[in-house]
C-alpha cells in the first residue's frame, strides 16, 4: 500500500488530508474525533481577538436538486476564550503527538501578533497559518483579506510572524485579488515556509424573494459573506496551479477550496499541494468522508505504480501552459455511440442552439449552414430553408454527426446524460504540431525579425 | 345534480399513488433530463409539453406548470391520475432504455395540477378567463370526459356550450367507473365543478333520444357534439346469467363508488370475474382490497393475450386475483344453498368443469348505444360511430362525436382529445379559416 504520509515544511502528518479551519475544528474534543476518524492534521478554527457571531450565518447553492453545491458564511474567527482554545491545543497535542496541530491566527499590532505566537508555540502547536482571507466582518476591521489584498502589509506581517516564530509558518491566501502571484510572493518574501489556499470567495449566495433580502438573513438584512465548497473547486485549482507552475514560489502548498473526495484530492495534489484541507464536505457530511478519501488514495496511487503520495505532488503542473502554446493542429470530433445512446437529444440541441449546428437528427429538418465546412468563415446573415439530414448509421432517435462541421468543442460530449457514449475521437490532419506562438515567432521571422 | 353520499364504499380505499409532497416533487422533477423533441410528449394522446411542466416545477413556477398542463388537457386532474401512464408518457421516457425508473410523470402532474388549483382558490387569480362571447351554442351528449373537454374548450373560446346528462352526476365513468384507488367520485366531481365555472351550462337527468331529440338540439344549436360513451354491460348470452349475485362490472363498479349505503357482505367468500380487460382487472382488485378472499379472473385466452395490461394484473396479484386462462362460460345455476355454481369449458382439455362462487361480474364489454342516436350519422360494422380523423365531424356536417362512442372503449385522455380536437373544428369551421 502505498505511503500517504507528508511532510510539509516539516509539519509531519500520517495523510495529507487536513481539516480546514471552520466549524469542524471549533473544539479539541471535535478535532480529537476526528483525528479517530482518520483526519492527519487539522488547522484550528482562527484565533484571534474573540468575537460575537451572527444568526444566521450560513447559506447555501443548491443546484437541481442538489443540496450545498456552493456554501456561503458570514462567520468570524473563534467565539470562544483563547484559554480555553489553548488548553484544548495542548490536551490534544498530548493525546495524539504524530497528528498535525495547526494552529490559524488573526491579530492586528505586532505586539498581538508575536503574545499569540508564543501562546501557539507553548501550547504545542505544530505549525501556525496566518489567516490573511476572511473576506467578511474581519476585513473591516482592518484584518483577513483586507491584509491578504495588499502584499505590503501581507509581507510585513509575514515577515514579524517568521521572526518571532521557532514553527513552520504557513500564509492563508484570499482568492479575492486580481492576480494571485502578487500575495504569494509577498508571502515568499516575508518568510513564509507553505502557503494556504484559497480561502473563502466574496460572495452573496441568494436573495430571499418574498422579503427581499439577501441570504443568509439576520433580521431582515444580510451581509457579503465566503464562498466555498464543490462550486468553487477550480477557481482554487486554477489559483494552486499559478504559484505552483511560478519558479519564484518554492515554498509547499496547503490546497482548499471544494475538497469532498479523493479524487479532488489528488486533483489538487496532482496541481502541486503537498497537503489538502477541507470545510465544507465534513460541515455536510461529517469526518467520516476521510475513510473513503484515504482508501481512495491509496488505492489509486497503487493503481499507478506509486509508493507514495509524495511521487503525485505537482505531477501535473508541467502540462499546466499558456494557452499560447496549445497546438492550433490537433482536432477531434465526436462520436456518438449508437448502442449507448438513450435518443435524449440533448446533444443535438445543444450543438444547435449553443454550438456549431452539427449534429442532425432524422426527425428535425434544420436551417443551419451545412456544407461550407468554412466554420463560419462566410457572413452567415439569414436562415436557410429547413433541409432534412440524411444518415445510414444509428436508429430512429439517434442523431449523427458532421464531422466535416464539427470544431470538437466538447460540448455534447458534456450534455450527455450517459457515460462515454460521446467519445471525442483524434483525427489525422496530417499537419504537425504548431502552437500561436510559434506561428506568431515564424511570422516575425518570415518579416526578417 | 345530485349529491354524493358520505357512505360511500370507495371512501374505504386510498390512494395508490399518493398526491407528492413538495420535496418529493422536487427530487423527481429534477430527475427529468429535459430532452429535446422528448418521446413522452408524443406518446401522450393531448401532447402535453411534459419536459417543459416539470423543468417549471424544478423551478418552483407551479402556476406556469399547470397552464402548460390544462393548455393541452383542461382534465389534467383527472388525467394525472387515471392515465395508463407505463404505457403512454411514462413508458417512452428514455429513462427506460437507460436501466433506470422512468419519470413518474402522472404524479408530477398530479402535484402541479393538485397545488396549482389549490393556489387559485386561494389567491382568487384565475388560471383561465373565457374570451368574450361570440353567441355560438353548443350541446353536447354526456357530460364525461370527452364532452367535458369539448365544452370547456370551447367555452374559453367565448362559446356557450350545454351539456345533456343521463345520470345525476356529471363525470361520465371518472365519477362512476374509475378505480377508487386512482380516482374517487368526490375528487371527479370536483374538477367538473372546476370545469363547469368557467361558463359550462348542464343539465342532469335528461336522456337525448327520449327526454330531447337530438333533432330539437340540431335545431337549437350550431353544433351538436356526441360524448355518449359505451352502453350497459354485455352478458355472455348463456343460460342463467341473470339473477341475484350477477353483476355487470361497471354496474357493480358505479355502486361501489358512488351508492349509499352499499356494502359487498361479508358471506361473500368467492367471486368469478368473466373477462379479460382492464375493467375485469379492475372490479378484481377492487373486491379483493375490499376484503374478498378469493377472487379469480376467467379469461377464455391466454394471459399473453388478454387486452388489460401487464401492469394492472401485476397490481391485481399482488392484493390476491387469481386469473384462470382458457376458460369459457357455459351455464349459471344455483345451488341449494342459494350459491352459484358456473359450468365452463376448459379450452386446455376441453372438459366441462364446475366453479362455485357467490358472486358473478360480467366483464366482457359495454353495449354500443351511441349508434341508436340518430340514423342521419354513419357507424362502423363494430357500432362505433365513423369520425373525420382531423375535425372528429360524423357523416353529419353539424354533429361532431369523441370518446368511447368512437373508439370502442379507450382512456380518458383519448376522449379529452377527441373533445378539444372537434372544439377546434368547429371554431375553425365558424372563423371560415
Ligand atoms: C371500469 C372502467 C375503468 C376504467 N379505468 C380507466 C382508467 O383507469 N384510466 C383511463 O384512462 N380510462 C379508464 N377507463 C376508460 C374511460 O373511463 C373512458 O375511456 C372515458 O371515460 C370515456 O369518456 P367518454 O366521455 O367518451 O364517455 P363516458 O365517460 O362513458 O361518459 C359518457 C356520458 O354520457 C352519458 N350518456 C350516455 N348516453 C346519453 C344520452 N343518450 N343522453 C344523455 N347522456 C348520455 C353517460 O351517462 C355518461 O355520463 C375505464 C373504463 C371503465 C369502464
Ligand atoms: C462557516 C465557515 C467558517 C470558516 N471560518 C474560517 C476561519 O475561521 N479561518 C479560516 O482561515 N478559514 C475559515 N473558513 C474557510 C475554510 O477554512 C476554507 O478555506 C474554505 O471553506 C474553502 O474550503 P472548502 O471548500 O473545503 O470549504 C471558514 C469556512 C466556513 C464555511
Ligand atoms: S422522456 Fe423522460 S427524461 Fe425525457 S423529457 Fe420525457 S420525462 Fe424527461
Amino acid at each position: 500500500m502505498a505511503d500517504l504520509a507528508i511532510n510539509m515544511c516539516g509539519i509531519k502528518s500520517p495523510n495529507p488530508f487536513w481539516l480546514a479551519s471552520g466549524p469542524p475544528t471549533n473544539c479539541g474534543e471535535q478535532i480529537m474525533r476526528a483525528f479517530d476518524a482518520g483526519w492527519g492534521g487539522a488547522v484550528w478554527k482562527t484565533l484571534g481577538d474573540p468575537i460575537v457571531n451572527v444568526s444566521s450565518r450560513l447559506g447555501s447553492v443548491d443546484y437541481a436538486g442538489n443540496r450545498m453545491s456552493g456554501l456561503n458564511n458570514i462567520e468570524l474567527i473563534t467565539d470562544r476564550p483563547l484559554e480555553a482554545n489553548f488548553r484544548e491545543i495542548y490536551a490534544v497535542k498530548k493525546k495524539y503527538p504524530d497528528h498535525a496541530v495547526i494552529v490559524s491566527l488573526m491579530v492586528e499590532s505586532r505586539e498581538e501578533w508575536k503574545e499569540i505566537v508564543n501562546m501557539s508555540i507553548d501550547a504545542g502547536a505544530d505549525g501556525l497559518e496566518l489567516n490573511f482571507g476572511c473576506p467578511h466582518g474581519m476585513c473591516e476591521r482592518g484584518m483577513g483579506s483586507s491584509v491578504g489584498q495588499e502584499p505590503k502589509v501581507l509581507e510585513k506581517i509575514t515577515s514579524w510572524v517568521a521572526e518571532a516564530s521557532s514553527i513552520p509558518v504557513l500564509v492563508k491566501l484570499t482568492p479575492n485579488v486580481g492576480d494571485i502571484l502578487d500575495p504569494g510572493l509577498a508571502a515568499v518574501k516575508g518568510g513564509a515556509d507553505g502557503l494556504s489556499l484559497i480561502n473563502t470567495i466574496k460572495s452573496i449566495v441568494g436573495v430571499d424573494l418574498d422579503n427581499f433580502v439577501p441570504l443568509p438573513s439576520v433580521r431582515n438584512k444580510s451581509t457579503n459573506g465566503g464562498y466555498c465548497g464543490p462550486a468553487v473547486k477550480p477557481i482554487a485549482l486554477h489559483m494552486i496551479a499559478a504559484l505552483a507552475r511560478d519558479p519564484g514560489v518554492k515554498i509547499p502548498i496547503s490546497g482548499i477550496g471544494g475538497i469532498s473526495t479523493w479524487r479532488d484530492a489528488a486533483e489538487f495534489i496532482a496541481l502541486g499541494s503537498t497537503s489538502v484541507q477541507v470545510c465544507t464536505a465534513v460541515m455536510h457530511y461529517g469526518y467520516r468522508i476521510v475513510e473513503d478519501m484515504i482508501d481512495g488514495l491509496s488505492n489509486y496511487l497503487d493503481d499507478k505504480g506509486m509508493r507514495s503520495v509524495n511521487e503525485l505532488i505537482g505531477k501535473a503542473v508541467p502540462n499546466y501552459t499558456d494557452w499560447g502554446n496549445l497546438d492550433l493542429n490537433y482536432k477531434i470530433v465526436a462520436r456518438i455511440n449508437e448502442e449507448k445512446c438513450i435518443g435524449c437529444q440533448l446533444c443535438y440541441i445543444a450543438c444547435l442552439d449553443g454550438a456549431h449546428q452539427c449534429i442532425h437528427t432524422r426527425q428535425n429538418p434544420c436551417s443551419a449552414f451545412h456544407g461550407e465546412s468554412d466554420h463560419g468563415a462566410r457572413p452567415r446573415t439569414e436562415v436557410k430553408p429547413p433541409v432534412m439530414h440524411e444518415s445510414s448509421a444509428g436508429g430512429e432517435h439517434v442523431p449523427f454527426i458532421d464531422e466535416e462541421e464539427c470544431v470538437g468543442c466538447n460540448l455534447c460530449n458534456l450534455v450527455c446524460p450517459v457515460p462515454a457514449c460521446i467519445e471525442m475521437v483524434e483525427q489525422d490532419t496530417g499537419k504537425a504540431p504548431e502552437s500561436w506562438n510559434e506561428r506568431m515567432s515564424k511570422q516575425l521571422g518570415g518579416f526578417g525579425g | 345534480m345530485d349529491k354524493l353520499s358520505e357512505n360511500r364504499l370507495e371512501t374505504r380505499f386510498s390512494d395508490a399513488k399518493p398526491l407528492y409532497t413538495d420535496s418529493e416533487a422536487q427530487i423527481e422533477a429534477n430527475r427529468c433530463l429535459f430532452c429535446y423533441d422528448a418521446p413522452c410528449i408524443k406518446a401522450c394522446p393531448t401532447g402535453i409539453d411534459i419536459p417543459a411542466f416539470i423543468k417549471k416545477i424544478a423551478t418552483g413556477n407551479i402556476r406556469g406548470a399547470a397552464k402548460t398542463i390544462f393548455e393541452a388537457n383542461l382534465l389534467g386532474v383527472s388525467t394525472a391520475r387515471v392515465c395508463p401512464v407505463e404505457t403512454l408518457c411514462a413508458g417512452a421516457c428514455v429513462y427506460n432504455d437507460y436501466d433506470k425508473r422512468p419519470i413518474q410523470i402522472g404524479r408530477l402532474q398530479r402535484y402541479a395540477t393538485n397545488r396549482a388549483l389549490k393556489m387559485e382558490k386561494q389567491s382568487g387569480r384565475k388560471l383561465f378567463t373565457p374570451k368574450k362571447k361570440t353567441g355560438k351554442k353548443v350541446a353536447l351528449i354526456g357530460a364525461g370526459p370527452a364532452s367535458l373537454a369539448c365544452a370547456a374548450y370551447l367555452t374559453l373560446e367565448g362559446v356557450e356550450p350545454v351539456l345533456f346528462e343521463v345520470g345525476n352526476l356529471p363525470g361520465g365513468l371518472n365519477t362512476t367507473g374509475i378505480a377508487p384507488y386512482k380516482l374517487q367520485a368526490t375528487e371527479a366531481l370536483q374538477e367538473v365543478e372546476w370545469l363547469l365555472q368557467f361558463g359550462i351550462g348542464i343539465k342532469t337527468g335528461v336522456t337525448v333520444g327520449k327526454d330531447i331529440q337530438l333533432q330539437e338540439l340540431l335545431r337549437d344549436f350550431d353544433a351538436v357534439f356526441i360524448g355518449a360513451g359505451l352502453g350497459k354491460d354485455k352478458l355472455p348470452g348463456i343460460p342463467g346469467e341473470t339473477g341475484s349475485g350477477r353483476w355487470g362490472a361497471t354496474e357493480l363498479i358505479t355502486k361501489i363508488k358512488t351508492d349509499s349505503g352499499f356494502i359487498v357482505p361479508d358471506e361473500v367468500q368467492q367471486v368469478l370475474v368473466i373477462g379479460g380487460g382492464n375493467t375485469a382487472i379492475d372490479i378484481a382488485r377492487e373486491l379483493a382490497m375490499l376484503g374478498v378472499p378469493e377472487v379469480n379472473i376467467l379469461y377464455r385466452r391466454t394471459e399473453a393475450e388478454m387486452p388489460g395490461y401487464a401492469h394492472e394484473l401485476e397490481s391485481a396479484r399482488k392484493h390476491g386475483v387469481r386469473l384462470q386462462e382458457c376458460i369459457v362460460p357455459k351455464e349459471v345455476e344455483e345451488s341449494s344453498n342459494g350459491r352459484l355454481v358456473l359450468t365452463v369449458e376448459n379450452k386446455n382439455n376441453g372438459k366441462l368443469e364446475k366453479f362455485e362462487s357467490d358472486w358473478l361480474v360480467y366483464a366482457i364489454g359495454q353495449e354500443k348505444h351511441a349508434a341508436r342516436l340518430s340514423k342521419e350519422i354513419e357507424v362502423n360494422d363494430k357500432g362505433w360511430i365513423v369520425v373525420d380523423e382531423a375535425t372528429r365531424r360524423t357523416s353529419h356536417p353539424k354533429i361532431y362525436a369523441g370518446g368511447d362512442c368512437i373508439n370502442g372503449g379507450k382512456e380518458v385522455v383519448n376522449a379529452v382529445a377527441d373533445g378539444r380536437e372537434a372544439a377546434k373544428a368547429m371554431l375553425r369551421e365558424w372563423s371560415g379559416e
